[in-house]
């Protein structure tokens, strides 16, 4: 399967990347979070306007605002309002669906769970599915934080956080160069910091944020009404984190089609993962050279 | 080793396209199924327990001041009620109106506007959370639900309290979903009903309480969402078990989906 360039065959080698706890607990994540996008905006469908403070209705000034407008001779076409701006997104938000038959709403079918608009059911998803994700993610931090994964494999150590280094990776990452040999065996520091702000920072926030809406919750800790500025600035706190966590989704599964899709899928699968053949000696990584 | 390589591969991507295929073109049918929304309903079970571990008996909704007062307190569901019996009753400025409290209780009463008026009254600013997303900040006078209770005298097996209507609702179509047309009514557990913020408010922001949010008299049991907060109250039973009632769910809005606990 693969050589070294010295022309004598040697054996890939492989390693046991992943926990068998990481792997269920990171695919029954991707049900829960697809789920809960979706199902989410089916919920931000029913009232498709942000504000920040306690309270907000329609009468209120929104922070941002999909709707739809009837323009003149365009006639009506979707706008999304970040105060007094407005952005035309017909086809996507605001008005969509077939051209003979626009639908006014404001996130599209197809990305709504359910697709056609039922706000009683997208609640039902969604709040089944926040405690998937709770428990879901109670055993991924408690394994993990007692088998010492998050310490010795996503803490990131003084010396990566130099930027030199953090720099050097950067530029290895725009180049789609990935790293070989030992420096395969472990994550990067932008692996590192991009899995720990989803893992410490988005996911409890959007936790936070989503009990911070419920009345209920309120009673038991309304000191989070303080910290978050209200229950409609805790629901665009909510969006803002469930857009952030959408955005790592693209950037992770990008870089997993970019940096060996098979191979990376299947550790996460099995967990066995096949490092990359050193080019070099270990001691010159972080990856391959740059050209000079 | 090729061969199993190539048909566990081959596994996994037709399990990534089904897991995606069920996903993208299921969901509907999925949503739809009745055994799947019935594992998804448990979850209200779940939260609901949850939350009344946690919260003190208690434990009060967020009290906000004069300042806070939303400028326009949006108005939702029935706007007017149209059955004859309600035009009726307000054409007179609801001076033949009367609260009836039966069911399950010692004493059922019938109380009028004025003797409503002349109970104890709790004053409260309170944020309004509607399921659709929206909050709406107002200020509710009226006397507490408990202490009626007491005196109405409760008999042991009372577990609920069902709040019944005057007004008849349909076609929301902000909601979506099921757009039958009904009854409007709701109901309590007593740890809501006994709630010293649950109240029944006849004084909106200072004025009597407006047609378009539940005159003479409205529910607010303020830990829950907006659809339990009845409008247009006529009659407060105490029930055992609410599954007589419509669709049998315990309120209009559960009936057609909602949850009944809607603390969240």
């Amino acid at each position: 399967m693969t050589a070294n360039t010295h022309g004598s065959p040697a054996p890939p080698e492989r390693i046991r990347r992943h926990s068998v706890v990481t792997r269920l607990t990171h695919w029954l994540n991707v049900l829960a979070v697809v789920v809960l996008v979706m199902s989410g905006l089916q919920i931000f469908n029913a009232h498709p306007r942000l504000y920040w403070g306690q309270a907000g209705a329609n009468a209120d000034m929104p922070f941002i605002e999909i709707t739809s407008v009837v323009s003149g001779a365009d006639g009506r076409r979707g706008v999304v309002r970040f105060g007094r701006h407005a952005v035309d997104t017909t086809g996507f938000l605001g008005l969509s669906g077939s051209l003979d038959d626009p639908m006014r709403r404001g996130f599209p079918a197809w990305a709504t769970l359910p697709g056609y608009q039922d706000l009683a059911t997208g609640r039902r998803w969604h709040l089944f599915f926040a405690w998937v994700l709770v428990l879901n993610g109670a055993l991924y931090v408690l394994y993990n934080a007692a088998s010492g994964h998050l310490r010795r494999d996503l803490w990131p150590t003084t010396r990566e956080l130099a930027p030199t280094h953090v720099w050097s990776e950067v530029k290895a990452h725009i180049r789609l160069r990935w790293p070989t040999g030992e420096a395969d065996k472990s994550y990067n520091v932008l692996q590192k910091l991009t899995y720990l702000s989803v893992i410490a920072v988005a996911l409890p926030l959007i936790l936070l944020t989503g009990l911070t809406m419920s009345p209920g919750f309120n009673a038991i800790a309304p000191w989070l009404l303080d910290v978050l500025g209200g229950r409609q600035s805790a629901r665009t706190l909510h969006f803002i984190a469930a857009a952030f966590i959408v955005g790592f989704i693209i950037v992770h599964v990008g870089l997993v089609l970019l940096a060996g899709p098979w191979n990376l899928m299947r550790s996460m699968v099995t967990g066995r993962y096949t490092v990359r053949p050193d080019r070099r000696s270990p001691a010159q990584s972080p990856y391959a050279p740059s050209a000079s | 080793m090729n061969g199993i390589l190539m048909s566990r591969r081959r596994l996994l991507l037709s399990g990534a396209a089904g897991a995606s295929g069920l996903l993208l073109v299921g969901c509907d049918s999925l949503s739809r199924n009745r055994s799947v929304k019935r594992v998804l309903a448990r979850a209200e079970g779940l939260t609901f327990a949850t939350q009344r571990a946690l919260q003190p008996r208690l434990a009060l909704a967020r009290e906000f001041s004069e300042a806070d007062l939303s400028p326009v307190f949006k108005a939702n569901g029935t706007m007017r009620p149209d059955t004859p019996q309600y035009l009726d009753l307000l054409e007179q400025g609801f001076a033949n109106w009367r609260l009836v409290i039966d069911g399950l209780v010692d004493r059922a009463m019938a109380l009028s506007l004025a003797d409503l008026g002349r109970l104890p009254a709790r004053t409260q600013i309170t944020r309004h959370d509607c399921v659709e997303g929206w909050s709406a900040i107002g200020k509710w006078i009226g006397p507490q639900l408990g202490p009626i209770l007491k005196t109405a005298g409760l008999r042991p097996n009372a577990r609920y309290v069902v709040f019944h209507c005057a007004d008849n609702l349909g076609n929301e179509p902000s909601k979506g979903g099921d757009q039958s047309a009904g009854r409007y009514y709701e109901s309590i557990d007593l740890v809501d009903a006994f709630h010293p913020q649950t109240i029944l408010a006849h004084s909106m922001n200072g004025a009597p309480l407006p047609v378009r949010h539940g005159a003479p008299l409205r529910l607010r049991v303020e830990r829950q969402l907006g659809y339990k907060q009845a409008k247009y109250l006529m009659r407060i039973e105490a029930v055992d078990s609410f599954e007589r009632f419509s669709g049998g769910k315990g309120g209009f809005w559960e009936d057609r989906g909602y949850e009944w606990y809607a603390g969240i």
